[in-house]
Protein backbone atom coordinates (compact mmCIF):
# COMPACT_ATOMS: atom_id res chain seq x y z
CA UNK A 1 0.00 0.00 0.00
CA UNK A 2 1.03 3.91 -0.68
CA UNK A 3 -0.08 6.78 1.00
CA UNK A 4 -2.78 8.69 -1.41
CA UNK A 5 -1.14 11.86 -0.36
CA UNK A 6 -3.95 13.90 -1.67
CA UNK A 7 -5.83 12.23 1.07
CA UNK A 8 -3.49 12.76 3.33
CA UNK A 9 -3.43 17.07 2.37
CA UNK A 10 -6.89 16.91 3.05
CA UNK A 11 -6.52 15.92 7.04
CA UNK A 12 -4.33 19.33 7.35
CA UNK A 13 -6.81 22.00 7.21
CA UNK A 14 -3.34 24.25 7.51
CA UNK A 15 -1.87 23.42 4.19
CA UNK A 16 -4.77 24.91 2.25
CA UNK A 17 -3.97 28.38 1.88
CA UNK A 18 -2.14 31.16 0.35
CA UNK A 19 0.33 32.90 2.01
CA UNK A 20 0.97 35.63 -0.58
CA UNK A 21 -1.37 36.58 -2.60
CA UNK A 22 -1.23 33.54 -5.52
CA UNK A 23 1.51 31.64 -4.19
CA UNK A 24 -0.25 28.60 -2.20
CA UNK A 25 1.74 27.73 0.74
CA UNK A 26 4.45 25.05 0.24
CA UNK A 27 5.52 23.79 3.93
CA UNK A 28 9.27 22.42 3.77
CA UNK A 29 9.61 23.05 7.41
CA UNK A 30 8.34 20.19 8.58
CA UNK A 31 11.98 18.96 10.50
CA UNK A 32 11.58 22.32 12.67
CA UNK A 33 7.90 21.23 13.48
CA UNK A 34 5.24 19.53 11.41
CA UNK A 35 1.60 20.25 10.36
CA UNK A 36 -1.06 18.78 12.42
CA UNK A 37 -3.72 16.81 11.67
CA UNK A 38 -7.72 17.72 11.60
CA UNK A 39 -7.56 14.32 14.11
CA UNK A 40 -5.16 15.77 16.24
CA UNK A 41 -6.79 18.84 16.51
CA UNK A 42 -10.25 17.28 16.71
CA UNK A 43 -8.57 15.37 19.69
CA UNK A 44 -7.45 18.78 21.42
CA UNK A 45 -10.41 20.24 21.22
CA UNK A 46 -12.92 17.06 22.65
CA UNK A 47 -10.46 16.79 25.59
CA UNK A 48 -11.39 20.74 26.27
CA UNK A 49 -14.49 20.32 25.73
CA UNK A 50 -15.64 17.17 27.49
CA UNK A 51 -12.69 16.02 29.45
CA UNK A 52 -10.31 18.42 31.31
CA UNK A 53 -9.80 18.28 35.18
CA UNK A 54 -6.34 18.01 36.70
CA UNK A 55 -5.38 14.06 36.80
CA UNK A 56 -4.65 11.50 39.38
CA UNK A 57 -5.89 11.63 42.85
CA UNK A 58 -9.29 13.43 41.61
CA UNK A 59 -12.56 12.01 42.96
CA UNK A 60 -14.78 12.90 39.89
CA UNK A 61 -15.60 12.12 36.57
CA UNK A 62 -13.70 14.88 35.13
CA UNK A 63 -10.51 13.66 36.64
CA UNK A 64 -10.92 10.08 36.04
CA UNK A 65 -11.52 10.98 31.93
CA UNK A 66 -8.81 13.38 32.10
CA UNK A 67 -6.51 10.57 34.14
CA UNK A 68 -7.31 7.73 31.37
CA UNK A 69 -7.04 9.56 28.58
CA UNK A 70 -3.46 10.60 29.79
CA UNK A 71 -2.64 7.16 30.16
CA UNK A 72 -3.87 5.62 27.06
CA UNK A 73 -1.78 8.21 25.37
CA UNK A 74 0.90 6.56 27.43
CA UNK A 75 0.26 2.87 26.26
CA UNK A 76 -0.03 4.43 22.57
CA UNK A 77 3.48 6.08 22.56
CA UNK A 78 4.89 2.79 24.07
CA UNK A 79 3.00 0.59 21.66
CA UNK A 80 4.80 2.89 19.45
CA UNK A 81 8.04 2.08 19.63
CA UNK A 82 7.70 -1.19 21.16
CA UNK A 83 9.14 -0.24 24.87
CA UNK A 84 8.68 -3.50 26.93
CA UNK A 85 6.70 -1.74 29.56
CA UNK A 86 4.28 1.37 29.60
CA UNK A 87 6.34 2.63 33.02
CA UNK A 88 9.42 3.04 30.49
CA UNK A 89 7.71 5.97 28.98
CA UNK A 90 8.31 9.47 30.41
CA UNK A 91 6.29 12.84 29.54
CA UNK A 92 8.20 15.63 29.10
CA UNK A 93 7.53 19.05 27.22
CA UNK A 94 10.07 17.88 24.01
CA UNK A 95 13.29 16.26 22.62
CA UNK A 96 15.07 19.16 24.20
CA UNK A 97 13.81 18.23 27.80
CA UNK A 98 13.72 14.85 27.62
CA UNK A 99 17.91 15.35 26.79
CA UNK A 100 18.09 17.81 30.02
CA UNK A 101 16.47 15.02 32.00
CA UNK A 102 19.27 12.47 30.82
CA UNK A 103 21.95 14.91 31.78
CA UNK A 104 21.15 16.03 34.57
CA UNK A 105 19.92 12.81 36.61
CA UNK A 106 21.74 9.88 35.06
CA UNK A 107 24.72 11.67 34.12
CA UNK A 108 25.02 13.75 37.63
CA UNK A 109 24.83 10.69 39.13
CA UNK A 110 26.67 8.69 37.41
CA UNK A 111 29.34 10.56 35.73
CA UNK A 112 32.65 12.21 37.19
CA UNK A 113 36.25 13.05 36.79
CA UNK A 114 38.30 10.82 33.77
CA UNK A 115 34.54 9.84 32.42
CA UNK A 116 34.53 9.86 29.04
CA UNK A 117 30.93 10.28 27.17
CA UNK A 118 30.59 10.35 23.49
CA UNK A 119 29.05 12.79 21.00
CA UNK A 120 29.36 13.91 17.30
CA UNK A 121 29.90 16.88 15.62
CA UNK A 122 26.64 16.33 14.06
CA UNK A 123 24.70 16.81 16.73
CA UNK A 124 21.43 19.47 17.75
CA UNK A 125 22.49 21.48 20.47
CA UNK A 126 19.94 19.91 22.76
CA UNK A 127 22.52 16.89 22.70
CA UNK A 128 25.67 19.03 23.46
CA UNK A 129 25.23 22.03 25.54
CA UNK A 130 23.62 19.59 28.57
CA UNK A 131 26.23 17.94 28.85
CA UNK A 132 29.06 20.28 28.27
CA UNK A 133 27.08 22.57 31.09
CA UNK A 134 27.84 19.10 33.17
CA UNK A 135 31.33 18.55 32.37
CA UNK A 136 32.31 22.43 33.51
CA UNK A 137 31.04 21.22 37.00
CA UNK A 138 31.83 17.40 36.89
CA UNK A 139 35.38 17.45 35.01
CA UNK A 140 34.42 13.99 32.60
CA UNK A 141 35.56 14.70 29.30
CA UNK A 142 33.80 14.76 25.96
CA UNK A 143 34.84 13.12 22.88
CA UNK A 144 33.09 14.22 19.48
CA UNK A 145 32.79 11.78 16.68
CA UNK A 146 33.73 13.18 13.05
CA UNK A 147 31.98 12.30 9.91
CA UNK A 148 33.31 11.18 7.04
CA UNK A 149 33.84 12.71 3.54
CA UNK A 150 30.02 11.06 2.65
CA UNK A 151 28.63 12.46 5.70
CA UNK A 152 28.39 9.45 7.79
CA UNK A 153 29.18 9.07 11.35
CA UNK A 154 32.99 8.00 11.13
CA UNK A 155 32.37 4.14 13.22
CA UNK A 156 36.30 3.66 13.16
CA UNK A 157 36.61 6.70 15.31
CA UNK A 158 34.18 5.90 17.50
CA UNK A 159 35.14 2.06 17.82
CA UNK A 160 38.66 3.76 18.82
CA UNK A 161 37.28 6.07 21.45
CA UNK A 162 35.45 3.04 22.50
CA UNK A 163 38.59 1.14 22.86
CA UNK A 164 40.53 3.99 24.99
CA UNK A 165 38.30 3.10 28.07
CA UNK A 166 36.51 4.88 30.63
CA UNK A 167 33.46 5.38 28.03
CA UNK A 168 29.90 5.94 30.80
CA UNK A 169 27.80 6.95 27.58
CA UNK A 170 27.41 7.41 23.74
CA UNK A 171 24.79 9.56 23.11
CA UNK A 172 23.84 10.60 19.13
CA UNK A 173 21.35 11.48 17.11
CA UNK A 174 19.67 9.04 15.63
CA UNK A 175 18.84 11.19 12.37
CA UNK A 176 21.10 14.22 11.90
CA UNK A 177 18.36 17.30 11.87
CA UNK A 178 20.92 18.76 9.44
CA UNK A 179 22.17 16.28 6.82
CA UNK A 180 19.29 13.43 7.14
CA UNK A 181 22.32 11.10 8.62
CA UNK A 182 20.59 7.70 9.58
CA UNK A 183 23.15 6.62 12.47
CA UNK A 184 23.16 2.84 12.70
CA UNK A 185 22.35 2.92 16.42
CA UNK A 186 21.57 -0.83 16.73
CA UNK A 187 25.35 -1.23 15.76
CA UNK A 188 26.65 1.54 18.04
CA UNK A 189 24.70 -0.18 21.15
CA UNK A 190 25.93 -3.39 20.57
CA UNK A 191 29.13 -1.80 20.20
CA UNK A 192 28.46 0.73 23.29
CA UNK A 193 27.65 -2.30 25.75
CA UNK A 194 30.37 -4.37 24.81
CA UNK A 195 32.03 -1.54 26.33
CA UNK A 196 30.25 -0.87 29.37
CA UNK A 197 28.70 1.95 28.24
CA UNK A 198 25.24 3.26 27.85
CA UNK A 199 23.59 4.36 24.53
CA UNK A 200 21.43 7.40 24.46
CA UNK A 201 19.78 8.14 20.64
CA UNK A 202 18.16 11.86 19.85
CA UNK A 203 15.10 10.17 18.02
CA UNK A 204 13.58 13.68 17.40
CA UNK A 205 14.06 13.34 13.20
CA UNK A 206 13.69 9.40 13.73
CA UNK A 207 10.08 8.49 15.28
CA UNK A 208 8.40 10.83 12.72
CA UNK A 209 9.99 9.25 9.34
CA UNK A 210 10.34 5.59 10.39
CA UNK A 211 9.39 2.71 12.21
CA UNK A 212 11.52 3.15 15.72
CA UNK A 213 11.36 -0.55 17.70
CA UNK A 214 13.49 0.92 20.75
CA UNK A 215 13.88 -2.85 21.92
CA UNK A 216 15.22 -4.01 18.96
CA UNK A 217 17.87 -1.02 18.63
CA UNK A 218 18.54 -1.92 22.52
CA UNK A 219 19.30 2.05 23.44
CA UNK A 220 19.11 2.40 26.83
CA UNK A 221 17.05 6.23 26.59
CA UNK A 222 15.79 8.06 23.66
CA UNK A 223 14.16 11.20 23.50
CA UNK A 224 11.58 12.69 20.87
CA UNK A 225 8.82 15.59 20.63
CA UNK A 226 5.57 15.41 20.00
CA UNK A 227 5.03 18.27 17.79
CA UNK A 228 7.64 17.12 14.95
CA UNK A 229 5.50 13.68 14.51
CA UNK A 230 1.91 15.63 14.01
CA UNK A 231 1.28 15.75 17.48
CA UNK A 232 1.10 19.12 19.62
CA UNK A 233 4.11 21.84 21.15
CA UNK A 234 4.48 21.00 24.23
CA UNK A 235 4.89 17.02 24.62
CA UNK A 236 8.19 15.18 24.28
CA UNK A 237 8.85 11.59 25.59
CA UNK A 238 11.72 9.96 27.56
CA UNK A 239 12.12 6.12 26.50
CA UNK A 240 14.22 4.47 29.58
CA UNK A 241 15.17 0.94 29.97
CA UNK A 242 13.27 0.20 33.64
CA UNK A 243 16.23 -0.44 35.60
CA UNK A 244 17.96 2.57 34.02
CA UNK A 245 15.12 5.13 35.06
CA UNK A 246 14.55 2.87 38.39
CA UNK A 247 18.20 4.23 39.32
CA UNK A 248 17.81 7.37 38.28
CA UNK A 249 17.68 10.09 40.96
CA UNK A 250 14.12 12.60 39.83
CA UNK A 251 14.67 15.47 38.00
CA UNK A 252 12.50 17.87 39.22
CA UNK A 253 10.73 17.43 42.86
CA UNK A 254 7.11 18.94 43.38
CA UNK A 255 3.53 17.10 43.22
CA UNK A 256 2.72 13.66 41.35
CA UNK A 257 6.40 12.70 41.87
CA UNK A 258 6.75 12.03 45.45
CA UNK A 259 4.83 8.66 47.30
CA UNK A 260 5.41 10.28 50.79
CA UNK A 261 6.32 13.59 52.20
CA UNK A 262 7.78 14.62 55.85
CA UNK A 263 9.52 18.17 56.84
CA UNK A 264 12.39 15.76 57.03
CA UNK A 265 12.34 14.40 53.52
CA UNK A 266 10.39 12.82 50.94
CA UNK A 267 10.48 9.44 48.89
CA UNK A 268 9.78 9.32 45.41
CA UNK A 269 7.23 8.11 43.64
CA UNK A 270 7.36 4.91 41.29
CA UNK A 271 8.12 5.22 37.19
CA UNK A 272 6.74 6.60 35.32
CA UNK A 273 5.56 9.56 37.58
CA UNK A 274 9.00 9.71 39.63
CA UNK A 275 9.75 11.90 36.44
CA UNK A 276 6.62 13.53 36.36
CA UNK A 277 6.31 16.73 38.15
CA UNK A 278 3.38 19.00 38.78
CA UNK A 279 1.02 19.17 36.60
CA UNK A 280 1.56 17.70 33.25
CA UNK A 281 0.40 18.49 29.89
CA UNK A 282 -2.43 16.46 30.25
CA UNK A 283 -4.00 17.87 26.69
CA UNK A 284 -0.96 17.67 24.78
CA UNK A 285 -0.62 14.11 26.17
CA UNK A 286 -3.60 13.48 24.36
CA UNK A 287 -2.71 14.86 21.43
CA UNK A 288 0.70 12.83 21.01
CA UNK A 289 -1.61 9.86 21.35
CA UNK A 290 -3.84 11.09 18.27
CA UNK A 291 -1.01 11.74 16.37
CA UNK A 292 0.25 8.26 17.37
CA UNK A 293 -2.94 6.62 16.12
CA UNK A 294 -2.89 8.77 13.05
CA UNK A 295 0.72 7.97 11.93
CA UNK A 296 0.00 4.17 12.61
CA UNK A 297 -3.40 4.47 10.63
CA UNK A 298 -1.51 5.01 7.22
CA UNK A 299 1.58 2.78 8.45
CA UNK A 300 5.05 4.01 9.38
CA UNK A 301 6.14 1.89 6.44
CA UNK A 302 4.07 3.84 4.27
CA UNK A 303 5.56 7.13 5.57
CA UNK A 304 9.03 5.90 5.51
CA UNK A 305 8.12 4.63 1.81
CA UNK A 306 7.06 8.15 0.64
CA UNK A 307 9.58 10.00 2.83
CA UNK A 308 12.62 8.70 0.78
CA UNK A 309 11.07 8.89 -2.52
CA UNK A 310 10.89 12.68 -1.70
CA UNK A 311 14.07 13.28 -0.60
CA UNK A 312 15.49 11.14 -3.51
CA UNK A 313 13.27 13.16 -6.07
CA UNK A 314 14.37 16.24 -4.59
CA UNK A 315 17.96 15.39 -4.12
CA UNK A 316 18.37 14.37 -7.85
CA UNK A 317 16.43 17.98 -8.62
CA UNK A 318 18.32 19.59 -6.65
CA UNK A 319 21.75 18.02 -7.90
CA UNK A 320 21.18 19.48 -11.55
CA UNK A 321 21.08 23.19 -10.16
CA UNK A 322 24.53 24.95 -11.24
CA UNK A 323 26.53 25.42 -8.36
CA UNK A 324 24.32 24.52 -5.23
CA UNK A 325 26.48 22.27 -2.78
CA UNK A 326 24.52 19.64 -1.07
CA UNK A 327 24.84 18.34 2.76
CA UNK A 328 23.26 15.09 2.25
CA UNK A 329 24.74 11.68 2.53
CA UNK A 330 23.65 8.96 -0.59
CA UNK A 331 20.80 7.07 -0.01
CA UNK A 332 19.99 4.63 2.18
CA UNK A 333 22.07 6.66 4.45
CA UNK A 334 19.66 9.73 4.32
CA UNK A 335 16.01 10.87 5.76
CA UNK A 336 13.85 13.89 5.03
CA UNK A 337 16.04 16.70 4.37
CA UNK A 338 17.46 18.45 1.29
CA UNK A 339 20.63 20.93 2.51
CA UNK A 340 21.97 23.19 0.50
CA UNK A 341 23.56 26.69 -0.17
CA UNK A 342 24.41 27.93 -3.13
CA UNK A 343 27.65 30.34 -4.44
CA UNK A 344 25.86 33.60 -5.10
CA UNK A 345 22.99 33.92 -2.34
CA UNK A 346 23.13 33.98 1.67
CA UNK A 347 21.03 31.72 3.29
CA UNK A 348 18.94 33.65 4.83
CA UNK A 349 18.32 35.56 1.17
CA UNK A 350 17.50 32.49 -0.43
CA UNK A 351 15.14 31.68 2.05
CA UNK A 352 13.18 34.83 2.35
CA UNK A 353 12.96 34.88 -1.52
CA UNK A 354 11.66 31.28 -1.42
CA UNK A 355 9.09 32.54 1.26
CA UNK A 356 7.96 35.53 -1.75
CA UNK A 357 7.27 32.49 -3.55
CA UNK A 358 4.95 30.77 -0.50
CA UNK A 359 7.82 28.38 0.17
CA UNK A 360 8.90 27.92 3.89
CA UNK A 361 12.26 26.43 4.62
CA UNK A 362 14.63 27.24 7.29
CA UNK A 363 17.98 29.00 6.76
CA UNK A 364 20.83 28.78 9.54
CA UNK A 365 23.05 26.61 11.19
CA UNK A 366 19.63 24.67 12.25
CA UNK A 367 20.85 24.24 16.14
CA UNK A 368 23.96 22.32 14.80
CA UNK A 369 26.77 25.68 15.48
CA UNK A 370 29.78 22.85 15.34
CA UNK A 371 28.65 21.04 12.37
CA UNK A 372 28.49 24.01 10.54
CA UNK A 373 31.01 26.24 11.62
CA UNK A 374 33.30 23.75 12.32
CA UNK A 375 32.52 20.67 10.32
CA UNK A 376 31.44 22.61 7.22
CA UNK A 377 32.90 26.15 7.73
CA UNK A 378 30.42 27.59 6.73
CA UNK A 379 27.74 29.83 8.26
CA UNK A 380 24.44 29.11 7.05
CA UNK A 381 22.72 26.59 4.92
CA UNK A 382 19.36 26.42 3.69
CA UNK A 383 17.25 22.83 4.75
CA UNK A 384 14.43 22.10 2.62
CA UNK A 385 12.44 19.26 5.03
CA UNK A 386 9.62 17.07 3.98
CA UNK A 387 6.88 14.69 5.59
CA UNK A 388 3.92 12.82 4.54
CA UNK A 389 2.14 15.67 3.15
CA UNK A 390 4.51 16.98 0.77
CA UNK A 391 4.49 15.98 -2.77
CA UNK A 392 7.03 15.91 -6.04
CA UNK A 393 5.05 18.96 -7.37
CA UNK A 394 6.01 21.00 -4.26
CA UNK A 395 9.85 19.92 -4.85
CA UNK A 396 9.58 21.45 -7.99
CA UNK A 397 8.54 24.70 -6.83
CA UNK A 398 11.24 24.50 -4.84
CA UNK A 399 13.49 23.89 -7.62
CA UNK A 400 11.68 26.71 -9.41
CA UNK A 401 12.43 29.49 -6.84
CA UNK A 402 16.12 28.65 -6.40
CA UNK A 403 16.23 29.31 -10.14
CA UNK A 404 14.35 32.86 -9.19
CA UNK A 405 17.09 33.34 -6.14
CA UNK A 406 19.49 32.75 -8.97
CA UNK A 407 18.33 34.92 -11.98
CA UNK A 408 17.82 37.58 -9.07
CA UNK A 409 22.01 37.71 -7.70
CA UNK A 410 22.73 36.88 -11.21
CA UNK A 411 21.11 39.77 -13.47
CA UNK B 1 10.47 40.55 -4.17
CA UNK B 2 10.20 44.30 -2.19
CA UNK B 3 13.11 42.99 -0.44
CA UNK B 4 15.52 42.50 -2.95
CA UNK B 5 15.67 45.50 -5.13
CA UNK B 6 18.19 46.00 -7.43
CA UNK B 7 20.13 48.37 -5.55
CA UNK B 8 20.17 46.52 -2.37
CA UNK B 9 21.79 43.45 -4.59
CA UNK B 10 24.44 45.94 -5.98
CA UNK B 11 25.33 47.23 -3.45
CA UNK B 12 25.17 43.80 -1.59
CA UNK B 13 27.52 42.13 -4.58
CA UNK B 14 29.88 45.08 -4.72
CA UNK B 15 29.56 46.78 -1.78
CA UNK B 16 31.38 50.35 -1.52
CA UNK B 17 34.05 51.36 0.91
CA UNK B 18 35.24 47.89 1.18
CA UNK B 19 38.36 46.79 3.34
CA UNK B 20 39.63 48.31 6.56
CA UNK B 21 42.09 51.32 6.64
CA UNK B 22 45.44 51.17 7.80
CA UNK B 23 45.02 54.33 9.56
CA UNK B 24 42.06 54.92 11.16
CA UNK B 25 40.59 56.24 14.23
CA UNK B 26 37.74 54.32 15.11
CA UNK B 27 37.30 50.51 14.98
CA UNK B 28 34.70 48.20 15.85
CA UNK B 29 33.67 44.68 15.00
CA UNK B 30 30.75 42.47 15.72
CA UNK B 31 28.24 39.56 14.33
CA UNK B 32 25.35 38.25 14.76
CA UNK B 33 26.05 34.64 15.89
CA UNK B 34 22.38 33.22 15.41
CA UNK B 35 22.93 33.91 11.58
CA UNK B 36 26.24 34.21 10.83
CA UNK B 37 26.84 37.74 9.70
CA UNK B 38 29.30 39.46 10.93
CA UNK B 39 31.12 43.41 10.02
CA UNK B 40 33.91 45.07 10.67
CA UNK B 41 34.30 48.75 10.28
CA UNK B 42 37.35 51.25 10.11
CA UNK B 43 36.71 55.24 10.37
CA UNK B 44 38.93 58.19 9.93
CA UNK B 45 38.32 61.06 11.19
CA UNK B 46 39.59 64.82 10.15
CA UNK B 47 40.94 67.59 12.81
CA UNK B 48 37.48 69.02 12.92
CA UNK B 49 35.65 65.38 13.80
CA UNK B 50 34.69 65.12 10.25
CA UNK B 51 34.35 61.72 8.86
CA UNK B 52 36.88 61.44 5.84
CA UNK B 53 37.21 57.69 5.48
CA UNK B 54 35.18 54.41 5.93
CA UNK B 55 36.95 51.02 5.51
CA UNK B 56 34.90 47.72 6.50
CA UNK B 57 34.74 43.91 5.43
CA UNK B 58 32.41 41.38 6.49
CA UNK B 59 30.16 38.58 5.40
CA UNK B 60 26.66 37.52 5.44
CA UNK B 61 23.28 38.32 4.07
CA UNK B 62 22.52 40.72 1.00
CA UNK B 63 20.85 43.01 4.00
CA UNK B 64 23.18 43.26 6.53
CA UNK B 65 26.24 43.50 3.66
CA UNK B 66 23.85 46.10 1.51
CA UNK B 67 23.40 47.71 4.98
CA UNK B 68 26.88 48.31 5.27
CA UNK B 69 27.60 49.40 2.08
CA UNK B 70 25.15 52.55 2.22
CA UNK B 71 25.67 53.50 6.02
CA UNK B 72 29.43 53.72 4.84
CA UNK B 73 28.70 56.20 2.55
CA UNK B 74 26.27 57.87 4.62
CA UNK B 75 29.07 58.27 7.31
CA UNK B 76 31.29 60.38 4.91
CA UNK B 77 31.13 63.95 5.66
CA UNK B 78 29.41 63.23 9.21
CA UNK B 79 30.39 64.87 12.72
CA UNK B 80 30.97 62.48 15.32
CA UNK B 81 28.07 64.09 17.30
CA UNK B 82 26.06 63.27 13.82
CA UNK B 83 27.24 59.39 13.51
CA UNK B 84 26.20 59.28 17.52
CA UNK B 85 23.12 60.45 16.75
CA UNK B 86 22.06 58.10 14.17
CA UNK B 87 18.73 55.74 14.81
CA UNK B 88 17.27 53.30 13.31
CA UNK B 89 14.77 54.90 11.42
CA UNK B 90 17.76 56.49 9.41
CA UNK B 91 19.01 53.01 8.47
CA UNK B 92 15.65 51.87 7.31
CA UNK B 93 14.72 54.84 5.03
CA UNK B 94 18.79 54.87 4.44
CA UNK B 95 17.26 50.82 2.82
CA UNK B 96 14.55 52.55 1.72
CA UNK B 97 12.84 48.99 1.31
CA UNK B 98 10.37 46.85 3.50
CA UNK B 99 12.41 45.20 6.46
CA UNK B 100 10.36 41.88 7.72
CA UNK B 101 10.75 41.57 12.04
CA UNK B 102 12.91 38.37 11.04
CA UNK B 103 15.72 40.25 9.19
CA UNK B 104 15.38 43.76 11.53
CA UNK B 105 18.91 42.00 12.81
CA UNK B 106 20.33 41.82 9.93
CA UNK B 107 19.77 45.52 8.97
CA UNK B 108 20.36 47.20 11.84
CA UNK B 109 24.03 44.72 12.41
CA UNK B 110 25.68 48.05 10.79
CA UNK B 111 24.59 50.67 12.59
CA UNK B 112 25.32 48.58 15.74
CA UNK B 113 29.41 48.68 14.90
CA UNK B 114 29.17 51.82 13.72
CA UNK B 115 27.86 53.39 16.99
CA UNK B 116 29.99 50.89 19.03
CA UNK B 117 33.47 52.76 17.06
CA UNK B 118 31.81 56.01 17.39
CA UNK B 119 31.55 55.31 21.42
CA UNK B 120 34.87 53.62 21.34
CA UNK B 121 33.30 50.08 22.31
CA UNK B 122 35.25 48.15 19.55
CA UNK B 123 38.60 47.96 21.11
CA UNK B 124 37.76 45.21 23.47
CA UNK B 125 36.55 42.64 21.03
Amino acid sequence: MTLDIQAVRQDFPILHQEVHPGKPLVFLDSAASSQKPRQVIDALEYYYTHSHANVHRGLHVLSEAATDAYEKARDKVQKFINAAHREEIIYTRNTTESMNLIVQSWGRANLSQGDVVILSVMEHHANLVPWQMLAAEKGFTIRYVPLCDDKTLNMDALKAFLREGNVKAVSLTHVSNVMGTVNPLKEIAALAHEAGAITIGDGAQAVPHMKVDVQDLDVDLYAFSGHKMCGPTGIGILYGKQAILDAMPPFMGGGDMISRVTLNGSTWNELPYKFEAGTPAIAEAVGIGAAVDYLSGLGMENIHAHGQELVEYAHDRLAEIPGLTLYNPDAPYRSGVATFTLPEAHAHDIAQILDSEGIAVRAGHHCAMPLHKEHFHIPATTRASFYLYNTTEEVDKLVDGIYKVKKLFNR
Amino acid sequence: MDMYQENIIDHGQHPHNWGLLEDFDMHAHDDNPLCGDQLEITIKLDVNERVVAVGWQGEGCTISQASASMLGDELLGKTLDEIKALSKDDILELLGIPISMTRIKCALLSLKVVKAAAYGLGEDE
